[in-house]
């Protein structure tokens, strides 16, 4: 069975963790009434949701923060770095719990215990706390409510809340067990909190139930109101509310002993296999409701279109054919248009745990930095977005430690003590851009020269003649650090080339500038998709193949007498550069005889540094290509890396340009 | 008890007649353009558009070592697909869905029609008529596939 809950509680709680993540954060600099609640409102629901789940490790961390967060808003603690840090490493912690959710499907037995004493924080109620603890590992299996949940109740009563508990009787013909229940869930959450059921949800949820289940709600509302709600829904055959007082409780938890056990015997009489729950949760995607509707529109008009066609005589209605013809038209590429917005999610997914990042580092290296974030409605295409987080986290570890300076530093050459690294993200013709930047020291070209001479790329000689960007793009070769002490951030020298070949793989290039005492700035350019790209379609012999311009670097025509060979390689000169020469012809077997002409057309492709040039027969021009795959049966050709279809509705071949060096 | 009879996609290469299993057959094509793929084991014709998406077509022919024959109006291109692989063969003919009782079909003798038994699952037989039962999986086997296209 799909575990539809599993999924939406994944989903959810990532989306509550970011909000605790940028909240705390804006509590810290900013501490006022409304940001307290907001966080407040997240950690609460994320306690519901995983107290409904099952999950009692997180709803014990959110319970715990909510109390926390309660003494802050009734001033009785006040808003400090450490308690902002505390408060954030719960938040890390409850991410772990929940990925080990998303990798297994359970919580792991992680220790909560030192989390929740920070949090607690009051050392004379740290010893009932780990009591309590113990005291519900150990009893859990056999009392009904575990001393949390007793705790909740004692609360809620506290507050005058009521406390319910639903028996809920199914129709013994109902099909849809499952689908009932959730029914249930769905009227019962809007009017209140749900603390328990029994069984557990995800029991409810397999249909590992009989007829029967308990909910127990913590509400403000009447009995009737509950009832009247539930009668609603269909194929229920019993419905029994008793209000749970709390000094009821003891009477209660007999009474559940009681259910609990009928519950359980009918377990064993179904005799139900274990479920299964080792599995990994599916990617998924959120996809704006507009969007899906346009899409739906676009292809009902499809289906209007179709039938216009088929209704069509042949021979007479030439003119309403091409006019039908050119509606298509227009509905194929604007239905491809919206396809490809689907796809696209905004960068703010990525820069929203920035602000988290800026403020650790700072904090890591005492220097006062800000975080200004533009652009981040930006979207992208979502394996863009997927792989782009750590090379991000890389320039900005980069700026923060090589960048910035130290607040005296700052001061003695007339800044701000406080630096600024700024994100930007904006869209280019058909590539997205996004910037990191910071108002540091600039990279020293001086000493980039040095490392890179003692490090033997290149002589003195040689020095004196390079580039500004040449110098800079030693940064980006493997092992290259000219930071003196390696620290825990940057230094290590491993990072900037990672991040350019990772920004490679994506189809995207970077680029840096950096002026003395004013800033570095790094550009990455991306392609907005990676499913469709620029490609030049080129003919050799009687086939067409594509080459992704974003590897060409130009097309030359090469006379042939300039071709030389060496030791069996063909080469030729460029502007004083050796360059390789591979006749696509013989390395694709393709019979061609247009060897004997006298200029060669010739596509020079880059990787990294390194260029090979490519003689084709000829250039058909530009195009923009839809990327497929060749299937698991092809995979592995070699220098093919996909195929595309071309307006004739030809297959044309994608080159991998890579794999020719 | 029900006998089990198993249904064929019947299909001709030169004048032997052969079988697939039809829960392994996705559409059966008109022969259409095929763009070569360089570097591809030799008995992979080449890719197909087929309605959007790119399908590999083999020749079953050269996969099993036959004698070439012509493209005709009865060549056609049977799509098959096996787990996560959908490849198309090209034939020369496809005649017509045939039922078998599993007691119809025999293993195959080491040769049959020329074609290593390997490949076969069985030999069918129906009215004195003989169908060479293919077993895709060995057919498809994508080691192989990977093997030859290093070579």
């Amino acid at each position: 069975m799909n575990n539809q809950y599993l999924d939406i509680f994944l989903e959810e709680s990532k989306e509550h963790i970011q909000n605790l993540n940028s909240n705390l954060l804006e509590l810290e600099s900013n501490p006022g009434r409304e940001i307290i609640d907001e966080i407040f409102r997240s950690a609460h629901t994320l306690k519901g949701m995983s107290g409904t789940m099952g999950f009692t490790r997180i709803s014990e961390i959110t319970h715990e923060m909510e109390s926390l967060l309660q003494d802050i808003k009734n001033e009785k603690v006040y808003v400090s770095p450490e308690i902002i840090d505390t408060l954030l490493k719960s938040v890390d912690f409850l991410e772990e719990l929940i990925n080990d959710i998303a990798e297994n499907g359970q919580e792991k037995d992680r220790d909560i215990e030192v989390i929740l004493e920070k949090l607690k924080n009051k050392p004379r109620n740290l010893t009932t706390l780990i009591e309590l603890h113990k005291d519900n590992e150990k009893s859990a299996a056999n009392k009904k409510f575990n001393e949390f949940e007793e705790r909740l109740i004692k609360e809620a009563a506290g507050k005058g809340l009521l406390i319910w508990e639903i028996i809920i009787r199914l129709d013994k013909n109902c099909l849809l067990k499952s689908a009932r229940a959730f029914l249930v869930f769905k009227t019962l959450e809007t009017l209140g909190e749900i603390i328990k059921t029994i069984p557990v949800v995800q029991d409810i949820e397999d249909e590992k139930f009989d007829d029967e289940f308990v909910i127990y709600l913590i509400s403000t509302h009447q009995q009737q109101k509950l009832k009247v709600a539930l009668d609603s829904i269909s194929e229920i055959n019993e419905i029994v509310i008793n209000e749970v007082e709390q000094n009821y409780l003891e009477m209660a938890r007999e009474n559940c002993e009681e259910s609990r056990g009928n519950i359980n015997r009918i377990h064993d009489d179904q005799d139900i296999k274990p479920a299964n729950h080792l599995k990994k949760t599916s990617k998924t995607l959120r996809v704006d409701i507009e969007r899906l509707d346009n899409l739906m529109n676009l292809v009902s008009e499809l289906i209007i279109i179709k039938t216009r066609l088929d209704d069509m005589d042949e021979k007479t209605d030439g003119q309403k054919r091409r006019e039908a013809v050119e509606y298509l038209e227009r509905i194929t590429s604007s239905l491809h248009d919206a396809v490809m917005k689907v796809r696209m999610v905004p960068i703010e997914n990525v820069f929203n745990r920035f602000p988290r990042v800026v403020r650790d580092l700072a904090r890591e290296l005492s220097k006062n930095i800000d975080l200004i974030i533009e652009g981040a409605e930006t979207e992208l295409d979502r394996t863009v977005i997927d792989e782009i987080g750590d090379p991000l986290i890389h320039l900005i570890r980069n700026s923060a430690d090589h960048g910035i300076e130290a607040p005296e530093e700052r001061l003695s050459k007339g800044k701000p003590a406080t630096g600024t690294i700024k994100l930007k993200a904006y869209h280019d013709g058909n590539n997205v851009v996004i910037e990191v930047s910071d108002d540091g020291k600039g990279i020293d070209l001086k000493k980039v020269t040095k490392t890179a001479i003692d490090r033997g790329l290149i002589d003195r000689e040689q020095a004196k003649n390079l580039k500004e960007s040449e110098i800079i793009s030693f940064l980006f070769e493997p092992g290259f650090s000219t930071k003196d002490s390696v620290t825990d951030i940057s230094g290590r020298g491993v990072g900037l080339d990672v991040v350019k070949t990772k920004i490679e793989s994506l189809g995207g290039g970077i680029e840096t500038t950096t002026l003395p005492d004013q800033g570095t700035t790094f550009s990455i350019r991306l392609p907005l998709t990676l499913a469709i790209i620029q490609a030049l379609m080129v003919q050799v012999g009687e086939e067409k193949y594509a080459i992704p311009l974003s590897a060409i670097k130009e097309t030359v025509i090469v006379p042939s007498k300039d071709i030389k060979k060496v030791q069996k390689n063909e080469v030729t000169l460029l502007r004083g550069n050796v360059i390789p020469i591979l006749r696509l012809c013989e390395i694709l077997d393709i019979h061609s005889n247009n060897n004997s002409e006298e200029d060669l057309t010739v596509v020079i492709v880059k990787k990294g540094e390194r260029d090979i040039g490519l003689v084709v027969d000829g250039m058909i021009g530009q195009q923009e290509i839809v990327i497929k795959s060749l299937g698991n049966f092809l995979k592995n050709i070699q220098f093919i890396a996909g195929a595309t279809i071309l307006g004739d509705g030809k297959v044309a071949l994608i080159l991998d340009v890579n794999t020719m060096f | 008890m029900t006998e089990k009879i198993r249904q064929f996609v019947e299909f001709k290469l030169g004048e032997e007649e052969y079988g697939v299993d039809i829960l392994q057959v996705k559409t059966i094509e008109r022969m259409m353009p095929v763009t070569r793929v360089p570097k591809a084991p030799s008995f992979v014709e080449g890719v197909i558009n087929l309605r959007g998406e790119i399908v590999p077509v083999i020749d079953l022919k050269k996969r099993f070592d036959l004698p070439p024959s012509q493209i005709t109006d009865n060549t056609r291109i049977i799509i098959v697909s096996l787990e996560d692989i959908t490849v198309g063969m090209i034939v020369d003919s496809a005649t017509e869905v045939i039922q078998l009782p599993q007691e119809a079909i025999e293993p195959a003798p080491n040769i049959t029609g020329g074609i290593d038994s390997s490949f076969l699952d069985g030999v069918g037989k129906l009215d004195g008529k003989l169908l060479i039962l293919l077993n895709l999986s060995k057919v498809l086997k994508p080691q192989e596939v990977t093997q030859l296209s290093q070579l």
